[in-house]
């Protein structure tokens, strides 16, 4: 009824191009945008904490891997350990260079990741699959372990771990003890935003193309002149820099401070199940199955106790963790299973309903 | 030059003037690499007869010596828990082959390693909420296993061999023999090789998918539970394992995916190195190399050798 | 390229010469001893019986095989290795015996990869997709229109080609290939396992590629019929070896042809 592409013609190929051609695409987007600007001004600082910080960050690191293993179709395990690097990178670099705007610094901290990210993806060009996942967890383990035996890159504190420091933008702390939850929100927002941006442009254009080529056939997309070592190497670089600007920002804009065991596999896994569930190849997806994996302990911590507690069954954190383990191995499964395109595919099954709503074809 | 110095002369030096520390090294090393062997066993016995990567095999070690060790918390004797756990991995084989596999029949590689990774997560989950997340005691001596240790007097100075090693590595080799044995001789390895070969001309000469699914994944949770007593009994039994029997995964690299003398020689040359590379290089650079040690030597034989030390030559066609 | 090349007169009305080219796996020889060329604007057939080494042939001439011997010369330029993606630069474009197409993209995007070769926008006009990116990908967008009108599959423009009937699968697959603007177009059994309509229009279209674009072709079919209505010339591998070479018609009445070729393929007919 409201959800129509009729009368919406196109003149130019530019304008069939877009990445939204339909217009009520498009104000549902704005109207996204804006209120997730809103959100801020509620001054629900646990929401804001607690829930929508991270979920933004998490969906980041989600599109990353999505960039890499969605559309590339390489697998890789080592996602925390990207994270890792641009977390360490972006302390380095703010401590070295105090006066550099933050921002820059996360922004640029991602290149590290991304340097990082193309020296363990090399092996990408013979080994695929599961070979692969094995490579990536070298990636992995040696980083992690580069986190606790490098004393340089904590600058020697004693406590191993590195903590942010206070830093402003235009003279309001956005990092540090006294960042207010709200201005901490309003600069992920912006930059995932600005980075998803840049994520779909480059998925629908030629570079876009080339991974898909080398996802789905890649002997046919050598054969049709694409390089498969260097594609390959830029899908690592692009979402070792996307997955370094997240584990940055995870660090200086949510915990405020972290030690090498945040950057672990179990990292890694989480980052790669948002991507199943929410969709292999699809952004939208990403941050489906964030919300998803993210939200759902949280919610499930506060169900659980709630249905439980009336019988006199006493629920501890810790079992809300292994229901959380046991819950997203089943889901993924279940994922796998029934719908191996995750969320973005029912999303867009919604979608197509309800453009033919009230028939049902 | 110093730094030359200390990674190419002063180890062998070590090595040469106290020889016994050498053998210890060594010891240690091979017995690793032979609990090593055997997770990848599981995972090498799963991949010929399904196909299936299964990352879960090293989640499956920890789950069997859990449940073993669980039961007997609970006051079930030591004997009857070990049977029961059997029955659990039976249950558990039953359960996936069901549950997992049998919905996704055909379907690509990377999606049946996904939905292991999912296994691995469910089966962490569950574990933890039924026997609880904090480490536990192998209950080694009511399980009539050796334990203490004989000092030997080797080459100018004492080699301790802990007992539970050298039964490990009994254990280890009988397990090894008789899945040999199982694998050529009997009417059910003649099919696992037939299905490993190719799903649809094994169900054409009427051989049951999920009755052979069944049997491997039971004969792997078999081997799981020989692993995760073996490793439990080393050090404590909790969800930490989970890294160490990761290592599998560089060990099957190194042997290739469906060789079972592959898995074996992988395991031994990982332990191995690992011990010695950790023992008289890791100090260089702080200690700790064992957590990575493996992993890189497999990348670098990847580069080398993408196939592994047993594998068949991959000859792509179009 | 290898330092001591053979003086071979290579006819110039030849796009491509295949000179005593060999090619064994392990102890298996795929190819002995064969030779032919193309000439620029035919159609050139290779046929055979199955496991002739017909498209052994075609992965030498675009790179993805080497030849243990002998040497290929595509556009007076004689090689005996080079990277596929080099061949598919130097205008060798192909298809597939069992369509090798990028099945998770649209038909649009695969034929879009096509142009993967063609585009040279910056990646971070590419990061923005502003600018000269915007430009280059409308230009592109229209020559791949026009292929699609060409082809008459303007309808599948938006549906994965996983999802679509073998015949329109190997329809947008000569599609991929065309957006190459390729000099020399291999066509691996274009009509395999289609009806007689859908041969009918494949046909056409492998007339029309060559007589308008001009574009040289050397085709593997098994359909006799196809080949002897649309190819110039005919060249027949048996085990790996060329037994005959010339018009249809030559071949048809070669002995070794009629006792190797046909006679097998009546067999099949009766089994």
């Amino acid at each position: 009824m409201f959800y129509r592409e009729a009368g919406q013609f196109k003149t130019s190929y530019t304008a069939d191009m877009a990445i939204f051609p339909l217009r009520e695409d498009r104000i549902g987007l704005a109207v996204i945008i804006v209120c997730a600007y809103a959100l801020a001004l509620t001054g629900n600082s646990f929401l804001l904490q607690a829930v929508m910080i991270p979920f933004l960050i998490f969906s980041l690191a989600a599109i990353g891997l999505n960039l890499l293993t969605g559309y590339t179709g390489l697998l890789s395990l080592g996602t925390g350990a990207f994270m890792g690097v641009g977390a360490y990178a972006c302390y380095k670099l703010t401590t070295l260079f105090p006066g550099l705007n933050i921002v820059l610094c996360i922004l640029a901290s991602g290149f590290f990741a991304a340097a990082i990210g193309v020296v363990f993806g090399l092996p990408s060009l013979r080994i695929k699959g599961f070979y692969l996942a094995v490579a990536t967890l070298a990636a992995q383990f040696f980083l992690q372990w580069c986190f606790i035996r490098v004393p340089w890159l904590v600058n020697y504190n004693v406590s191993g771990a590195i903590e942010a420091p206070l830093r402003t933008l235009f003279g309001i702390p956005i990092v540090g003890a006294t960042a207010t939850p709200e201005t901490r929100y309003l600069v992920v927002l912006t930059m995932v935003i600005g980075l998803t941006w840049v994520a779909s442009n480059l998925v629908h254009g030629r570079v876009g193309r080339a991974w898909m080529a080398v996802r789905d056939m890649d002997i046919a997309a050598e054969l049709i002149g694409i390089r498969l070592l260097r594609t390959k190497l830029l899908a690592f670089a692009v979402s070792s820099y996307f997955c370094g600007v997240a584990g940055a920002l995870l660090v200086f804009l949510w915990y405020g401070g972290a030690e090498y065991d945040v950057f672990n596999i179990n990292q890694s896994f989480f980052i790669l199940f948002m991507v199943i569930i929410g969709g292999l190849g699809s952004l939208i997806g990403s941050f489906m199955g964030a919300a998803l994996i993210f939200i759902m302990p949280i919610v499930l911590g506060m169900v659980v106790p709630a249905v439980l507690n009336p019988f006199g069954l006493g629920v501890s954190a810790a079992t809300i963790e292994h229901l959380r383990f046991m819950i997203v191995g089943a889901l993924i499964i279940f994922f796998l299973i029934v719908e191996p395109h995750g969320l973005a595919r029912l999303w867009q099954i919604g979608k197509q309903k309800l453009r033919v709503w009230p028939f049902p074809y | 030059m110093n730094m030359l110095y200390s990674i190419f002369v002063e180890p062998f030096v070590l090595m040469g003037s106290a020889p016994d520390l050498l053998i210890q090294t060594l010891w240690e090393g091979l017995v690793a690499g032979v609990l090593y062997a055997l997770i990848a066993l599981g995972f090498v016995l799963i991949f010929k007869a399904s196909g299936v990567f299964n990352f879960a095999q090293g989640i499956m070690v920890v789950f069997a010596a859990l449940t073993l060790v669980g039961f007997h918390e609970m006051g079930v004797p030591a004997l009857l828990a070990l049977i029961l756990t059997i029955g659990v991995m039976f249950v558990l084989a039953v359960a996936v082959e069901r549950v997992v596999l049998r919905p996704l029949v055909n379907q690509p590689d990377a999606i049946l390693l996904m939905a292991t990774f999912g296994l691995t997560y469910f089966l962490i989950g569950f574990g933890e909420l039924i026997f609880g997340g904090s480490p536990k005691q192998m209950i080694t001596r009511e399980l009539y296993l050796p334990q203490g240790s004989t000092d030997l007097d080797l080459l100018g100075g004492l080699v301790r061999f802990q007992h539970i090693d050298i039964a490990a590595a009994v254990i280890a080799s009988l397990i090894i023999a008789i899945l040999a044995v199982f694998f050529s001789k009997t009417r059910i390895g003649r099919a696992l090789r037939a299905v490993a070969d190719s799903h649809k001309a094994a169900l054409s000469v009427g051989i049951s998918l999920g009755q052979i699914w069944v049997i491997v994944w039971f004969a792997a949770g078999i081997v799981a539970l020989v692993a995760g007593i073996m490793w439990g009994a080393r050090s404590d039994v909790s969800f930490a394992l989970q890294i160490v029997a990761l290592k599998a995964l560089p060990v099957l690299i190194l042997g290739g995916l469906t060789s079972i003398p592959g898995a074996i020689v992988g395991g031994l040359i990982i332990g191995v190195s690992e011990k010695l590379g950790e023992f008289y290089w890791g100090s260089l650079v702080g200690g700790g190399i064992e957590t990575w040690l493996a992993y890189i030597i497999a990348l670098l034989f990847l580069l080398y050798r993408p196939q592994g030390l047993f594998g068949d030559k991959i000859i792509e066609r179009i | 390229m290898n330092g001591r090349e053979m003086p071979v007169t290579v006819d110039v009305a030849s796009l491509l010469a295949v000179e005593n080219v060999s090619l064994s796996f392990g102890g298996v020889k795929a190819l002995s001893d064969v030779s032919f060329d193309i000439r620029r604007g035919e159609i050139r057939a290779i046929i055979g019986p199955n496991g002739a080494g017909k498209t052994s042939m075609l992965n030498c001439i675009n790179g993805f095989y080497h030849p243990t011997q002998g040497s290929i010369t595509f556009n007076g330029e004689r090689r005996r290795r080079m990277r596929p993606s080099a061949a598919a630069a130097g205008g060798i474009a192909r298809t597939f015996q069992n369509v090798a197409l990028f099945k998770g993209m649209s038909t649009l995007d695969n034929i879009m990869t096509g142009r993967s070769l063609k585009m040279h926008s910056g990646f971070f006009w590419q990061l923005l997709r502003h600018g000269p990116a915007l430009k280059e990908e409308t230009a592109h967008r229209r020559v791949v229109e026009d292929i699609i009108d060409f082809l008459e599959i303007q309808h599948i423009r938006r549906i994965p080609v996983g999802k679509l009937p073998y015949g329109l699968q190997k329809r947008v697959e000569l599609g991929r290939a065309l957006a190459m603007e390729p000099q020399l177009l291999l066509l691996d059994e274009p009509m395999a396992g289609m009806n007689l309509e859908e041969k009918e229009d494949m046909s056409r279209f492998i007339l029309d590629v060559n007589q308008h674009f001009g574009t040289t072709i050397a085709l593997i079919e098994h359909d006799m019929g196809v080949v002897m209505d649309l190819s110039d010339r005919v060249v027949v591998l048996e085990y790996g070896r060329k037994i005959a070479d010339g018009t249809p018609q030559e071949v048809k009445r070669d002995e070794r042809v009629v006792a190797a070729y046909l006679g097998l393929a009546h067999e099949g007919d009766q089994a």
